[in-house]
This record gives structure tokens, sequence and C-alpha cells, in this order.
């Protein structure tokens, strides 16, 4: 008993000085980003190596979503009349809630994973070793860049995975389906608010890209140097950004949502 | 050794966590010389060359480096002191996303405002002295282990440092490879007239191109001289190291019970 005790003890006082570990990392990330914005040709190269590479999936995913989505709405609200109402239903659960839960759960499984991957091998072979005895800041001129291309590429992601997913709802319930086209449209443009779901959405976006792209380069930072320390670091990128991405969800929605929208 | 010294050791004993790994070393490092640093591997050496690059701070003690205590500088203040130094990686450390002639240019990109046409000419000028000026287009990735040393020596020579150092610079080379980097250390070192240090545990490549050598062994300077010196010493350590003889005061078995008693063929002999 005393052990199994000792032992979780020892876990949390881990956990918490892993956590501090972190937070002194971000603090420093951000204190050190100035090269990241002077110099942000280093950061549109991350831009494009988190964003672009991830447009393909982050598409594709948005089509076959909003197509699921047009499917199953229109055969739920035609049983209450309401198969016109379908537009305001696709857009309203992509903008709202999976555009950018998706896009920040396939972000974090195609970018983050490379982030971390990426920054881990660096560390492994002694590349940001060699920076810094060059006295380049590996923080400033290696992990800044990456963290702010993808909080930048992340609301950008999810927008176009929504913009995706209504026209993959679209093709299904108006091109095939035959719900008027006109009432798709309309409906969608009167129920659909900029401040209180479009905003709020690119809020939600802008939050997961902040927390799955920090996770992703301290992960890489902190893995040990090893080939079994960056495999574990890259798995352990995937599963915290996700487990974040669904609680940070949570919290954001009962923040933004609640009170009679 | 009477050249004023670049770097200077006092009394500096090291530890990770409690365990102990550097005890009371002097050294000192003269000016324009190349010393060697050599023992067996986990002696120390590497542990010591990062508390002169002020990666790790001694315990007990202090170095001195280019009139600089590494354990007290600030941020700024290393990064400065570090801009006058080169590093060689024991395997390169070569940026794997950036081609050779990048390689060498992000020193100077990073610390200097040349315009790019001066920062091609002396990338070239650099990759002319390692023999590479012709492989300044490639990656990384197809360079074979003693050309990647070679554009890793180039870089830490891309802003003529006054002090070098080499972490273990002959380490899986093929034996024209080894000569190769062995005569660049000491020419690079004459003409740019810079100072090195070797850290290494090669004797027949190192001994005849250095100036001074340092000899540890757990974490001891056990003896020291030029390398005439050194290879008449009857210290049985540096004996055993030079000859590379297999008995001697460092033991090639690991403690072990008897090999039959292993193998179950006879009754363990109580020692």
């Amino acid at each position: 008993m005393k052990d199994a005790l000792t032992r979780l003890g020892a876990l949390v006082t881990a956990a918490i000085w892993r956590l501090g570990y972190a937070s002194r990392f971000f603090f420093y990330l951000l204190a050190h980003s100035g090269t990241a914005v002077r110099r942000f040709g280093l950061t549109v190269r991350e831009i494009y190596f988190a964003g672009v590479l991830s447009l393909i999936i982050i598409l594709v995913s948005g089509l076959f979503v909003g197509m699921v989505l047009g499917l199953q709405g229109y055969d739920t609200l035609q049983r209450y009349g309401s198969a016109e109402a379908l537009g305001v239903l696709v857009a309203l659960s992509l903008v709202r809630e999976l555009g950018p839960v998706v896009a920040g759960l396939l972000f974090a499984s195609r970018a983050g994973s490379a982030i971390t991957a990426e920054i881990g091998l660096m560390k492994a072979t002694e590349q940001l070793s060699a920076m810094e005895m060059m006295a380049v800041d590996p923080i400033a001129r290696v992990v800044a860049p990456r963290f702010w291309g993808g909080v930048i590429s992340m609301p950008l992601l999810a927008a176009l995975f929504s913009a995706m997913g209504i026209f993959g709802g679209y093709l299904v319930g108006v091109v095939l389906i035959g719900v008027d086209e006109g009432a798709f449209w309309s409906q969608m443009q009167s129920a659909v608010d900029v401040r209180q779901d479009i905003l709020n959405g690119v809020i939600k976006s802008f939050v997961f890209g902040v927390a799955v792209t920090l996770i992703a380069v301290f992960e890489g930072y902190d893995a040990p140097p090893t080939a079994e320390g960056v495999s574990g670091a890259t798995t352990r990128t995937v599963v915290t950004s996700s487990l974040a991405i669904l609680a940070l969800d949570f919290v954001l929605t009962a923040l933004m949502f609640t009170g009679g929208s | 050794m009477a050249h004023p010294a670049i770097a200077e050791i006092e009394d500096l004993s090291f530890a990770y966590d409690r365990r102990p790994v550097l005890h009371g070393i002097r050294m000192r490092i003269p000016r324009g010389k190349v010393v060697a640093i050599m023992g067996q591997s986990g002696c120390g050496k590497t542990t010591l060359l990062r508390i002169l690059l002020a990666a790790l701070r001694p315990t007990q003690g202090r170095a001195r480096v280019l009139g600089a205590d590494t354990a007290t500088l600030e941020r700024d203040a290393l990064y400065a002191l570090r801009r006058r130094m080169g590093m060689l990686f024991q395997f390169g450390a070569l940026f794997t996303d950036m081609s050779v002639f990048d390689n060498v240019a992000f020193p100077m990109r990073e610390h200097t405002d040349l315009p790019a046409s001066a920062i091609r000419d002396l990338v070239l000028l650099k990759l002319e002295a390692v023999g590479l000026r012709g492989a300044a287009a490639l990656m990384p990735s197809v360079l074979s282990g003693g050309m990647a040393r070679r554009v890793a020596l180039a870089r830490a020579i891309a802003l003529d440092p006054e002090l070098i150092l080499y972490d273990e610079p002959f380490t899986g080379l093929d034996p024209i490879a080894m000569g190769v980097v062995g005569r660049l250390i000491r020419q690079l070192n004459d003409l740019l007239g810079a100072t090195s240090v070797v850290v290494t545990h090669d004797v027949a490549e190192t001994l005849p191109l250095v100036d001074y050598v340092y000899f540890m062994a757990d974490g001891r300077v056990l003896a020291e001289g030029a390398p005439d010196e050194v290879r008449r010493m009857r210290v049985p350590f540096v004996e055993q190291f030079v000859s590379g003889a297999r008995e001697g005061p460092v033991p090639f078995d690991y403690p072990a019970p008897a090999y039959a008693a292993d193998l179950g063929l006879a009754e363990p002999v109580a020692a």
C-alpha cells in the first residue's frame, strides 16, 4: 500500500513537474518569437509544410464529412417536414463543431506528428546542439517558426474543411436528393451568424492550433535523443493533442454557446 | 608551453546529479597550438569539452575561455563567446534539410549582414579549403562519413573562430578520410591562426598532428606532455593507451564470475 502511494506520488510529482516545464517552455517560446516575425520567410516555409501539405487530407475529409451530414441530416429533417433546413444543419454543425474539431484532429495526426518527429530527430542527431554551439537559439530559429506556422495554418485549414463540408452537404442534399437549392442557401444565410457562429468557430480553431502545435514542438524538443524516444514522443503528440482538442472543445462550447443560441 | 593561454581550467570538478565525472582537472590551452585531450571512452573528456563550451557548468573550480569564466556567463555573453568559437561534432551534425552550401552559409547568415554574393564567395572559399567546393549543391544524405565531417569542419570555421573544438573527429572514418581530416585540423589551425582542442582516443592519428597532449582516466588528468615525451613516458596507463595493449591498468574484461562456473562446468571457486 505504501509502495503504491509512493509510486502514485512520484507519478503526480513528475506530471506536475512536466507541466511546469512545458509552461516555462511556452513562455520562453513566446518571448523568443522575434525571429519568426522578423524573418517571416522561416514561418512561411513552416506554413507550407504544416498547412499546404495538409490540404489534401483536410479537403477530402471535409467533403466526405459534409456528404455524410447531408445524408443523415436529410433523413432526420424530412421526418418533420423541414428538409429545406438541411443547409442550416450542415453549416452550423460544421462551422461550430465539426470544422474546428475534425480539422484539429487531422492536423494533429498529419502535421503535429511530423513536427514532433522532425524536431526530435534534429535533437537526436545533435543538429539542435550544433545550432546552440553556433550561438543560434534553437527555440527561436527552429521551434518558434514551426509553432507560428502551425498556429496560422490551423484556422485556415478549419475554414477550408467547413467550406468543403458545406459543398459536400450541397452535393448530397441539393444535387443528389433534390432539396430546394434556394431554400438550402437562403436558410443557411439567415441562420448562420457571423459573430456567434463563424467567429466562435474561428476562435476554437485558433485555440486548437495553439494547443496542437505547442504539444507537437514541446514533445519534439523534450524527446529523448533515441529512435525509441522520438517514436514515443510522436505517439504522445497525437494522443495528447487529440484529448486536448476534445477537452478544450467542451470548455469552449460551454463558454460560447450556453445561454440561448 | 610559454604561449599565452586561450583557455585555462583550474581545479575543476563536475558531477551529473550525484555521479562524479571530473575531479580536480587543471589544463592550459596555449594560443595558436593544437592540444589533444585523450583517454578511453567514458573518462570525461567530452564532458570537459562541453564545459569549455559552457554547455555544462562545473560543480567546483572554473574554466576560463577567451578571457571569460564560462560558469558566470548570461545568455547574451555566452552567445557572444560562442561566436568566437567553432565546434566539430562527432558525426558532423549537419542540418539534413539544407544543402552543403547552406550548411556552411548558416553561421554567416545568422550572425552577419553580408550580402548574398559575399556569403557565396566565403562559402566557396571554406569549401575549397576542405576540398569540397564541387559538392556545394549536394545534400548531407548523399555524403560519405568523411565528406560530412569535412563539410562540418568548413561550417565550424565559417566565421574564422579563435578556438576550434573537435569532438572525436576520427570516429567511423576510413584511413584515407582520417588522414585527410587530421591534416586539415593542423593546416586550418595554422592558416587561421586559431587554437584547436581535439578530444579523441585515436592515438596513431592524433600524436603526429598535435603540439601537446593531456591523458585522462576516470575523470582525472593522468599525464601530459608533448607527443615525443608522451611516447617515452613510463606511466602504465599511457603505455597501454599508446601501445593498445590488452593487459594493463585498464582491464579488457568486464568483471564477471569464473567462465567455467557460468557454463555450469565446475563449482564456483570463492575468490
